[in-house]
């Protein structure tokens, strides 16, 4: 394995292949690189990409959005989130950006840590983090509220939405029309949590997956890695990005989650019920939840995504294309979206919007 | 998913908490305050790979 | 230029209000700096007739903070008017001024950002002939919205304008993009990141004079403002009517730009710009005016090329090859540029 460009990892790719394989790649940033770089277009025809449910904004349950859109609505709170999250609609097809333009006040932070300051510069106000995130973004909402309980910040409060990958995919191999042959890991979920999930998932359902990377030379590496091992029969774990993630992944970040948060049972939205497929705050650092501050809002009806007839929930499992959808364009776009992968600029149908796929 | 971008470690704040250690780190020549809780090991002159402020991996050269 | 008012040193509503503040106003700080060439104030100023073609363009400006690296909001105005005019190859004449005030505006910002548009308006050897001051309460405004409309003569023959632009010209940008916006971005603060970058504000009526001087066949210009490289090669070919495309490798970003843009997931493309334009000329021609662009800005560049009318082979207004050869189209964004986690 070291071809030194994409042409010959392409030719090897095309060497290696004698049949038809299905891969999913799993995270909303490999989508996006592939279809910008055209990999999906430089492939061999037997070679099918699925496109898996890795955008923590597509899949935040729009109950959350909605208790969101709420607080940020409220004269005495400051909703602090990541810029991705203001066009995310809830069930109403409303946004953070509606609130804002409003007169909510909606910051976008760069980093979690960033909020420890908005609250420290507003006592008088309450200061909700919108946290969102896989496991490679629950490590900084984890050091904001270690630090949060250290400095004695009383009006710093987060409304939890912390995902996690591995039950997920355990959920979608599951599903009896699975089509996915060979994962591509996402490098930087296992950069934090290490190959140890993998391993269970690609021993219990007899899949490959490659630990991948986001420039095109990693993707390409990670394909050629996973069509190796299905043509040679193979279902193991192996890492294609060994520049950042390494086996045992980071222990610190690792601590820093399980000190603050445990496994919840949650919603994913578009997918549904996933049972330990969420985070929650633990003891004392439930104190910090924002349920703990104010009652929550009324629970709104039926979500739109079912409603509009919507098929993001079988995009997010990889079980149609974007642009199977009748709805796809006209009348969804990223400016008027009906479901969340057209929200994000992560998500599939975003993806294939943006590239006209 | 996950927007990590690899940067330099260019200066350090040491803290005797290791909670509360951070450094700089540039992308390119612009510079961005980053936790280094996760990364103890780090030194100046790494490539740090950074995910919202958080450095997650010191990147093998 | 020093001034300030025995009620205090900052604009109250009654400095728009046409009574003595107004005119205390005009009289100890815009007419010192800007002046009237002959002394006189009047409703209307009179312009020397010129002959041949006429440009004129006028342009609002909204920024924050006033004041960033390289440049504000005065220098700004004038500059972003006369860029519009050198667009059309036109030399400036003329040029007008509104100041929108917002109550509470320290005086000593408004003196420092009319100190900039004198300077700017000498820089492209202009004289503001005419002006307006309004002041809008406290909260109705973000400290200083200013208008400025400028005509220019036009001493040459061509029509630089989108129709003339042909299949097989070549596609060039002034210089690298993305500076206005990140520095901008830097200044605001609130994204915790640092940079020594300054804005590229600058006129472009120098590196446009060169060229027609050089005798070039200038087919289109555009100043890169607000959407980027995007929206003005986007706006080209839609409204030329052919297919543009560019090479991805080409586009020159530098690197603090690139840093920037990948820490917070933005766009370079989409970035905004107030020093650079786009070029688009006969592909002999090309280097001549590379040369020529290059000594005003070394990182200009040839980024792309005019196919022929958009068709089923080219089903995008404006395409770009990546580094791995692949076709995709160019994507405009959502306006606004939010940064990004995924």
């Amino acid at each position: 394995m070291s071809s030194s460009s994409p042409e010959q990892l392409l030719a090897e790719i095309r060497h290696h292949c004698t049949q038809s394989w299905t891969l999913m790649e799993v995270c909303g940033g490999q989508t996006h690189a592939l279809l910008r770089h055209g990999i999906d277009q430089l492939l061999p025809a037997e070679i099918h990409l699925i496109h898996g449910p890795g955008c923590p904004v597509c899949v935040t349950a729009s109950e959350r959005i909605d208790q969101a859109l709420e607080l940020a609505a409220r004269p005495e709170v400051i909703l602090c989130s990541f810029g991705d999250m203001l066009r995310v609609p809830g069930r109403q097809g409303r946004n953070l950006l509606a609130v804002r333009a409003e007169g909510g006040d909606v910051r976008v932070v760069y980093s979690p840590l960033d909020v420890l300051a908005v609250a420290q510069q507003h006592p008088d106000r309450l200061v909700v983090f919108l946290a969102v995130g896989f496991e490679t973004t629950a490590p900084a909402t984890a050091l904001l509220a270690r630090r949060a309980l250290l400095a004695g910040v009383p009006n710093l409060t987060l409304l939890v939405c912390h995902v996690r990958v591995p039950p997920v995919l355990h959920a979608m191999l599951n599903a009896p029309q699975c089509q996915v042959q060979g994962l591509l890991a996402a490098g930087n979920v296992c950069a934090v949590m290490g190959q140890a999930e993998y391993n269970a998932l690609a021993a219990e359902h007899r899949r490959p997956i490659v630990v991948t990377g986001f420039s095109a030379m990693e993707l390409l590496q990670g394909i050629l890695q996973a069509v190796d091992q299905l043509e040679r029969g193979a279902h193991r774990v192996e890492n294609g990005y060994r520049r950042a993630a390494a086996e045992q992944g980071n222990h610190a970040a690792q601590a820093l989650i399980q000190q603050v948060f445990h496994p919840i049972d949650c919603q994913w939205r578009g997918l549904g019920w996933i049972p330990g497929g969420g985070l929650a705050l633990r003891e004392p650092f439930a104190s910090l939840a924002v349920e703990r501050r104010v009652a929550p809002p009324v629970s709104a009806p039926a979500s739109p995504e079912q409603a509009q007839g919507c098929i993001s929930g079988l995009v997010l499992q990889g079980l149609a294309r974007p642009s199977a959808c009748p709805h796809f364009r006209r009348p969804c776009t990223p400016e008027q979206p009906l479901g969340a992968p057209m929200v994000s600029s992560e998500g599939a149908c975003a993806a294939y919007y943006r590239y006209q796929r | 998913m996950c927007l990590a971008v690899p940067g330099e470690l260019v200066s350090i704040n040491e803290h005797h908490d290791p909670l509360w250690r951070t450094g700089d780190v540039s992308f390119g020549g612009v510079l961005r305050q980053v936790s280094l809780a996760c990364v103890p090991e780090a030194q100046l002159g790494d490539q740090l790979l950074v995910h919202v402020g958080m450095a997650l991996a010191v990147l093998e050269p | 230029m020093t001034w300030s008012n025995g009620d205090g040193d900052a604009i109250q509503l009654g400095h728009g209000g046409g009574g003595r503040l107004s005119q205390q106003l005009i009289r100890e700080l815009l007419l010192p700096a800007l002046g009237t060439s002959d002394g006189v104030l009047h409703d209307a100023a009179l312009l020397p007739a010129q002959p041949g073609r006429l440009a004129f363009t006028t342009d609002s400006y909204v920024v924050r903070p006033l004041i960033f690296p390289g440049g504000d909001i005065g220098r700004l105005a004038v500059l972003g008017s006369i860029n519009d005019l050198a667009m059309a190859g036109a030399i400036p004449v003329a040029l007008s001024l509104g100041l929108i005030l917002e109550e509470g505006l320290p005086i000593a910002t408004l003196n420092t950002v009319v100190a900039s548009i004198q300077r700017a308006a000498v820089e492209c050897g202009v004289a503001v002939v005419t002006g307006d001051t309004k002041v809008v309460e406290r909260g109705k405004g973000d400290g200083l919205f200013i208008n400025t409309s400028a005509v220019g003569r036009v001493d040459h023959n061509l029509c630089i304008h989108p129709p003339a632009v042909m299949a097989g010209d070549a596609v060039l940008v002034s210089g690298d993009l993305g500076r206005h916006g990140v520095a901008i971005l830097a200044a605001r603060d609130h994204l915790g990141f640092r940079t020594t970058l300054r804005s590229d504000l600058a006129s472009l009526l120098p590196p446009v004079q060169a060229l027609l001087a050089a005798g070039l066949e200038l087919h289109c210009l555009r100043d890169l403002t607000r959407g980027g490289l995007a929206s003005a090669i986007d706006e080209i070919a839609t409204s030329a009517g052919w297919a543009i495309e560019l090479q991805e490798p080409a586009i020159p970003v530098g690197a603090e730009v690139s840093g920037a843009c990948q820490l917070l997931g933005l766009d370079p493309l989409a970035m905004a710009n107030e020093g650079r334009m786009v070029v688009v000329l006969p592909q002999s021609q090309a280097e001549e005016a590379l040369t020529l662009l290059r000594q005003v800005e070394s990182s200009a560049a040839q980024i792309g090329t005019v196919l022929t009318a958009a068709s089923p082979n080219n089903p995008w207004p404006v395409q770009l090859r990546s580094e791995l050869g692949v076709l995709r189209p160019l994507d405009l964004g959502q306006g606004e540029q939010l940064p990004r986690i995924c």
